[in-house]
């Protein structure tokens, strides 16, 4: 199946501020009750945003970015998928961190959408640009592992798995998986509680 | 001799069917435990591009998020709730998915039934569109959430695609004091090593503390891994492991039950095998711990008091601020003594049947206070039957309980169980984040269920060494 290669992300930035920002702050749990993910950037950090008067998501200066600047273990907690689901839909194609929730990432990958690492003082750095300018545009090489923009050009981290995923369009998993069943069809032969103990039990 | 391995190297290895181009491993998932809320758009997915469910007999499907712990008739009266039962109804029979549905009698917390049943087994890789899949880990699974693409993946294939993973052992050795239990220890755990220290690590959970310890205990250890930033938790299996999978309803029978422990058995880390981390904890200096905050790893023992952010240092002095601001709680002051609106006993953490006699044991001839809802939610409805025919309804009932239906309840926003505005909820669940019982400013006290019941009589936050003779 062709898949879209990604290897450049370009645009403004949405600045935010905050370690451990969980799925549940993301998109609360009461909008999971649906059978689908449409319509989900509605409520992107609905509960964040009407605790306070100047949540970046609700600032209109913010609603063309492409990007997303975050700190320190983003997207902890609950595995939904509907917090990359929502960010994506939102219109953000890549979000750059200082790290990530091992969960959030693997589904962020599988959405087509980089999470990359920065240091600690990149992600200020870049978060402050953001916030003072949000026209500022930037531009993620996925390729070449560097965010650069406002004059700034920072290296990022990314998994070489990840990495080649998004460059050569093998991020959505399922078509390789499936590539060479009669494997996995022989592990599930060999596995003794899928054989039957019985059969593991004669001698072979 | 053969190198001497872990656990989660030789489950990895039995379970490897190749190396994808890009370095992850494609690895088999012996069982996939599905629920109602990360599934229909993963069987959606699967249907628009024409695949099917390659192994439904590894495939087990429960509904615990959604449903209404009081009035379970259906169609239940939430419309949206109704409609996702449904669609997993509809998904389970086109793919010849077994269902435990309400009317089973072995519906519950997905992490609660695989147990129970005897599915989830040693040396399995299980995974399950929830976090708290690590949960299973207790039995030497390798076990983990998975996002609701993983979902469909593993619904085409019986496979994920995943990247290796390290280890860390994480010994507690000693002697558990009175009064402090599973959750004490695993609260203790993230406390020291941080919400997300467990990123990259499977956590294995050894020392004599955790040798000693019953299956429903490590279950409540294991399934708060991801809490530390640790996706997969596990126990190697022994002699309680196998004890407690005898005779339950999808264990092996007769002889075959002596060839499966055997192997179960063999898949334990053996002695001298490396570990990309060691970390030891001396459990007898755990006291009973609360979490002040708006992270599990946000915790005091309850005899302490709340951090000052003036005192900690520089880089987390943000979230320490956001944190109490959040609580409404002042820094330098006693947890113990906090007022409580809400007590809940309940969660794929905490709601076993032993979590159920330890909170009852508290309660015994004692009244909830006045002031405080109080609900008891047992993990699954067969754990609340076992609770029945020991007469432990009446012991909740008669202290001012509700006595509720199975499910996850008021661990989350899904069901109409619920916190209301500020109010402040002492919770045997897992999550104390911004927002995650209900209300959008509600505020969660996570700790053990006789801490909660202790809080519950009290209607503050009360050291239960001081109220009833503990365990
Ligand atoms: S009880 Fe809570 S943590 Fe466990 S599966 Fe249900 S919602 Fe998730």
């Amino acid at each position: 199946m062709a898949i879209e290669r990604i290897v450049l992300v370009e645009g403004a930035a949405l600045p935010l501020r905050g370690d451990n920002i969980d799925t549940d702050r993301i998109i609360p749990a009461r909008f999971l009750r649906a059978v689908s993910f449409e319509g989900l950037e509605a409520h992107l950090f609905e509960d964040d945003r009407a605790q306070t008067t100047d949540h970046p998501v609700s600032n209109p200066a913010y609603r063309g970015a492409s990007l997303m600047f975050v700190e320190s273990n983003f997207g902890c907690g609950s595995s939904r998928e509907h917090a990359p689901q929502a960010i994506r839909r939102r219109g953000i194609r890549a979000v750059v961190g200082v790290s990530f929730s091992e969960i959030f990432f693997g589904n962020s990958v599988a959405l087509g959408m980089p999470c990359v690492s920065v240091s600690a003082d990149d992600a200020r750095r870049l978060i402050e640009v953001a916030e003072k300018n949000p026209q500022e545009p930037f531009v993620l090489e996925v390729s070449t592992m560097r965010v650069s923009g406002a004059g700034l050009t920072v290296p990022t981290a990314l998994s070489p798995a990840a990495r080649d995923s998004f460059t050569e369009g093998t991020w959505d998993a399922t078509g390789l998986l499936l590539e060479r069943f009669e494997e996995v069809e022989a592990v599930a032969a060999r596995l003794p509680y899928l054989r039957g103990w019985r059969a593991q039990a004669r001698p072979t | 001799a053969v190198v001497a391995e872990t656990l989660l190297q030789k489950v990895w290895d039995a379970h490897t069917v190749r190396l994808l181009p890009n370095g992850q491993t494609q690895l088999f998932i012996g069982l996939h435990l599905i629920h109602e809320v990360t599934t229909p758009q993963a069987f959606d997915m699967l249907r628009g591009r024409g695949w099917t469910v390659k192994y439904p007999a590894r495939t087990l499907a429960t509904v615990d998020h959604i449903v209404p712990t009081l009035d379970q008739r259906r169609p239940f009266a939430d419309v949206m709730a109704e409609d996702m039962l449904s669609a997993l109804e509809r998904n389970c029979r086109w793919a010849g998915v077994r269902l435990l549905d309400l009317s089973s009698g072995a519906q519950g917390i997905v992490h609660v039934i695989g147990p129970e049943l005897g599915l989830t087994q040693p040396g399995m890789t299980i995974a399950c569109g929830d976090s708290h899949t690590s949960t299973h880990g207790a039995f030497g699974a390798v076990a983990f959430g998975i996002g609701t693409s993983q979902v469909r993946d593993v619904l085409a294939s019986q496979c994920l695609a995943m990247d290796p993973l390290k280890v860390r052992r994480i010994r507690v050795n000693g002697q558990l004091r009175r009064g402090v239990f599973a959750k004490d220890v695993i609260l203790e755990i993230i406390r020291r090593l941080g919400v997300n220290g467990g990123v990259g690590y499977a956590y294995e959970y050894a020392g004599d503390i955790v040798d000693r310890m019953t299956m429903d205990e490590r279950m409540t250890i294991c399934n708060m891994s991801i809490e530390g930033g640790a996706r997969v938790g596990y126990v190697n299996p022994d002699q309680t492991t196998i004890d407690y999978l005898r005779g339950r309803t999808h264990a092996p029978e007769n002889e075959t039950f002596e060839t499966a422990s055997a192997w179960w058995k063999s898949m334990a880390s053996d002695p001298g095998a490396a570990y990309d981390d060691d970390v030891e904890i001396d459990g007898s200096l755990i006291r009973p711990t609360v979490t002040w905050g708006i992270n599990p790893g946000q915790s005091v023992y309850v005899d302490e008091r709340l951090p000052k952010p003036g005192d900690a240092e520089p880089q987390s002095r943000a979230s320490l601020e956001e944190a109490l601001g959040f609580m409404g709680l002042r820094a330098g002051e006693p947890i113990a003594g906090t007022k409580i609106d809400v007590a809940f006993v309940g969660s794929c953490t905490n709601a076993r049947l032993s979590d159920l006699r330890e909170a009852a044991r508290v309660i015994r001839g004692r009244h909830v206070a006045p002031h405080v809802k109080a609900l008891v939610v047992p993990g699954s409805q067969a754990v609340r039957a076992a609770a029945e025919r020991e007469g432990l309804d009446r012991v909740f009932i008669d202290a001012g309980f509700e006595w509720r239906g199975a499910g996850c309840s008021m661990c989350l926003a899904m069901n109409p169980d619920k916190l209301e505005g500020r109010e402040i909820c002492a919770s045997s669940s897992n999550r104390n984040f911004k927002g995650r019982q209900g209300s959008p400013t509600g505020r969660t006290l996570l700790m053990s269920p006789a801490m909660v019941a202790a809080a519950a009589i009290a209607g503050e936050i009360v050291d239960v060494r001081a109220v009833a003779d503990g365990n």
